[in-house]
């Protein structure tokens, strides 16, 4: 039993940005433990005002690297309602199908080289390209065929170009589509590969139940839209969004932890699994009954298997996806909607891989923008991350200092934690 | 710029560095699938902190993306400098300016009140910068992000000795060697005549504006541009077109600034000495 252990881990790796780990026991009795977010603030909130809508989409993307297209779409939604336009339904379809790129590419980037090097007992993915280079091979054809996928539809992943407001600035061939599906189908292998691997995987021992919050649509697994829903029961439209998330500050941190319903809730692929799993695609509830993964999940070291769940959707959806858009036809003339700038103020709401992201904005009468807001979801993980952490190490007291070191990093990187985007956000609230 | 001249005896040791960004740059590198098993059989990485939990302050060649906002990264990148034979600046954040530059409109202490109210205190800011602001700098790569082709020859120009010179013609000149249709002929600001290429234009052929990531090219001649497309300048054999579009000195304002706000942009001091 450690009786007495004083655990800073300095910027954890294989995570996205700069956080650290602070946890202390003393006479066997838990002080502290508790993530702190130690990124360069970057003030994105402030720096939009006074750009021209079309602009603060095109810098929105660049929030973050990882959920560019994510950031994108929060920033045409919100900007869309702000300015009264209504997209057509293929640019919405074909925005759906970006959606489920971006979610592969990230998904598949921290399934195999930010989580599995914990599973394989590895310190990253480097020695592998020695000792397994067919899995590593694997790992870059899965994530790149995201980034591929988004890339069809947007000119890029990071950072896409042809997403604009009121719709795309280009006309997609319906020949690239097709060339896309088939290596969707052809990728199923892999990911077929990637579930047997994980099978393999012994989670640590840990749940703690809490709230779930995501968005919900009636008709689909939420991604690209939906109300904001949580398990414990509530459901609002996203322009109410401030009901839900609600910022306040504690003693033991710089930055402000959300709370809805309980002190603390979790986003992203688990919670989503959890409040949506009767609208994955059957393909991915089957590979979810193969990993033993029966909603509600409770554990965080699920998040990661969760994300491989979503994957599989991501993949079938989208041949279908494609299948819908080349069945209809690329019609032209519903690419683009015609945009006047006027007064307004709008809210964005999408799931991006780490959860839900709330992007709001005011416009004057030329387009210019006057005022921007984003609710991120790493920053509203870190309530629920550090509950988990208090709860997880009387659990694992018993362990060496250097192992419970270890499932403390593992416990943070399940999160798939993007901080370069959280580090904006505690903000002053100005509605 | 003066080329470096270390030839490397046995495999030169990488780092990746990330400063105030969105780190895609980096994740860019992570797209090069196949080519990059082939650089990775000719350099180690020994530090990556976003990919690898291993560390070493050992090497050759660092890689560092992202804006210079705080104190404390001003003695980093020195640091890295320092230990560094050869500093390459991945990005335009870190090689020439971006949008992080856009916040230096502002005094430091109402950004901070702004963003972060009653928690201010808790955070350091100072205004952004490129680190080419602050250390010398071997080889920069520009974009937002960078182009994956770029990366691959300035790799291939570190490991064999030679130096690499950026780009330095405007995205026009690449947009009409593609036939993409100009931008500004659709009615939109187009920063392309005045901005630095080697992008192929990727962005007017998917019908966006060129928005300037990579910059002003050295000979930028943006009073020109202003000539050429604003109310307030136009000149009278092009007003008919002006008039058509409408553009104002601020709309070419408002869009430069992004990324170009590195130092502060003056658009008129910048145009005095064009034509």
């Amino acid at each position: 039993m450690t009786t007495d252990a004083r655990i800073h881990v300095h910027h954890v790796t294989r995570v996205e940005g700069h956080g650290d780990i602070i946890a202390e026991i003393a006479d066997g009795v838990l002080k502290q433990a508790r993530f702190a977010i130690v990124e360069a603030p970057r003030f994105f909130e402030g720096f939009l005002r006074g750009q021209l809508y079309s602009d603060v989409t095109h810098v929105a993307s660049r929030i973050c690297g990882i959920c560019a297209c994510s950031h994108k779409c929060a920033a045409l939604k919100a900007t869309e309602v702000a300015l009264d336009v209504t997209i057509s339904p293929q640019t919405d379809l074909l925005r759906r199908l970006c959606f489920h790129g971006e979610v592969l590419s990230s998904h598949l980037l921290h399934i195999y080289f930010l989580a599995a090097p914990d599973f394989l007992g590895l310190p990253s993915v480097m020695p592998l390209i020695a000792g397994a280079p067919d899995l590593v091979k694997r790992a870059m054809r899965l994530k790149n065929i995201g980034y591929d996928l988004a890339a069809l539809v947007a000119g890029r992943h990071t950072h896409p170009i042809a997403m604009a407001v009121g719709g795309f600035t280009f006309v997609h061939d319906p020949k690239d589509m097709l060339a896309m599906r088939e290596r969707l189908v052809d990728i199923r292998e892999d990911l077929t590969a990637s579930v047997e691997l994980f099978a393999t995987v012994e989670l640590p021992d840990f749940e703690r139940p809490t709230e779930y919050v995501s968005l919900k649509h009636p008709d689909r697994y939420a991604f690209y839209d939906g109300d904001v829903f949580s398990s414990d029961g509530h459901r609002l439209p996203v322009r109410r969004y401030r009901e839900a998330v609600t910022e306040h500050v504690v003693p033991h941190s710089t930055a402000k932890h959300a709370r809805w319903n309980r002190p603390e809730y979790m986003v992203g692929a688990l919670a989503r699994f959890n409040n949506n799993y009767e609208q994955l695609h059957p393909a991915a509830q089957a590979v979810a009954e193969r990993l033993g993964m029966d909603p509600p999940v409770h554990n965080p070291f699920a998040i990661t298997v969760a994300q491989l769940i979503e994957c599989v959707h991501c993949v079938e959806d989208a041949i279908e996806l494609i299948d819908e858009v080349v069945g209809r036809g690329i019609d032209p003339a519903q690419q683009q909607v015609e945009v006047r700038p006027r007064a307004g103020q709008g809210v964005g709401a999408v799931e991006a891989p780490r959860g839900i992201l709330f992007h709001e904005y005011e416009y004057d009468e030329d387009g210019r923008c006057l005022s921007a807001n984003h609710v991120i979801p790493t920053a509203q993980n870190l309530a629920n991350l550090e509950a988990d952490m208090r709860e997880f190490v009387p659990h694992i007291a018993g362990e060496s200092t250097d192992r419970i070191t270890h499932l403390l990093e593992m416990l943070v990187r399940a999160y798939d934690p993007c901080i370069s985007c959280s580090a904006h956000m505690v903000r002053l609230p100005h509605g | 710029m003066e080329g470096p001249t270390k030839r490397f005896g046995n495999k030169p040791q990488i780092a990746f560095f990330d400063f105030a960004c969105c780190e895609g740059c980096q994740l860019s590198v992570l797209q090069l699938e196949e080519r990059l098993l082939d650089i990775l059989e000719l350099v180690d990485v020994v530090t990556w902190r976003e990919a690898m939990s291993e560390y070493s302050n050992d090497y050759d060649i660092a890689f560092c993306e992202g804006s210079i906002t705080r104190e404390q990264d001003i003695e980093r990148v020195r640091e890295i400098r320092e230990q560094a034979a050869i500093l390459v600046t991945l990005g335009s954040c870190a090689s020439g300016g971006c949008h992080n530059d856009l916040k230096n409109q502002w005094e430091m202490d109402e950004m901070l009140a702004l963003v972060y109210g009653d928690q201010a205190e808790h955070f350091d800011t100072i205004p952004s910068r490129p680190i080419t602001a602050v250390v010398e700098v071997d080889y920069k790569i520009y974009g937002c992000p960078v182009s994956l082709a770029e990366f691959v020859t300035v790799v291939k120009r570190i490991l064999t000795g030679q130096s690499y010179e950026p780009p330095n013609q405007p995205v026009c000149v690449e947009c009409k060697l593609n036939d993409h249709l100009c931008v500004l002929e659709k009615g939109e600001v187009c920063l392309g005549p005045v901005t630095r290429g080697g992008c192929d234009a990727i962005c007017t052929g998917f019908g966006d504006a060129c928005q300037g990531c990579r910059g002003l090219m050295d000979a930028a001649n943006v009073g020109a541009m202003l000539k050429a497309l604003t109310r307030e300048q136009a000149h009278a054999i092009v007003r008919k077109v002006v008039e058509r579009y409408g553009f104002t000195q601020d709309d070419i304002e408002t869009k430069l600034r992004i990324y170009n706000n590195w130092p502060e942009l003056n658009l008129e001091e910048i145009a005095a000495n064009d034509d």
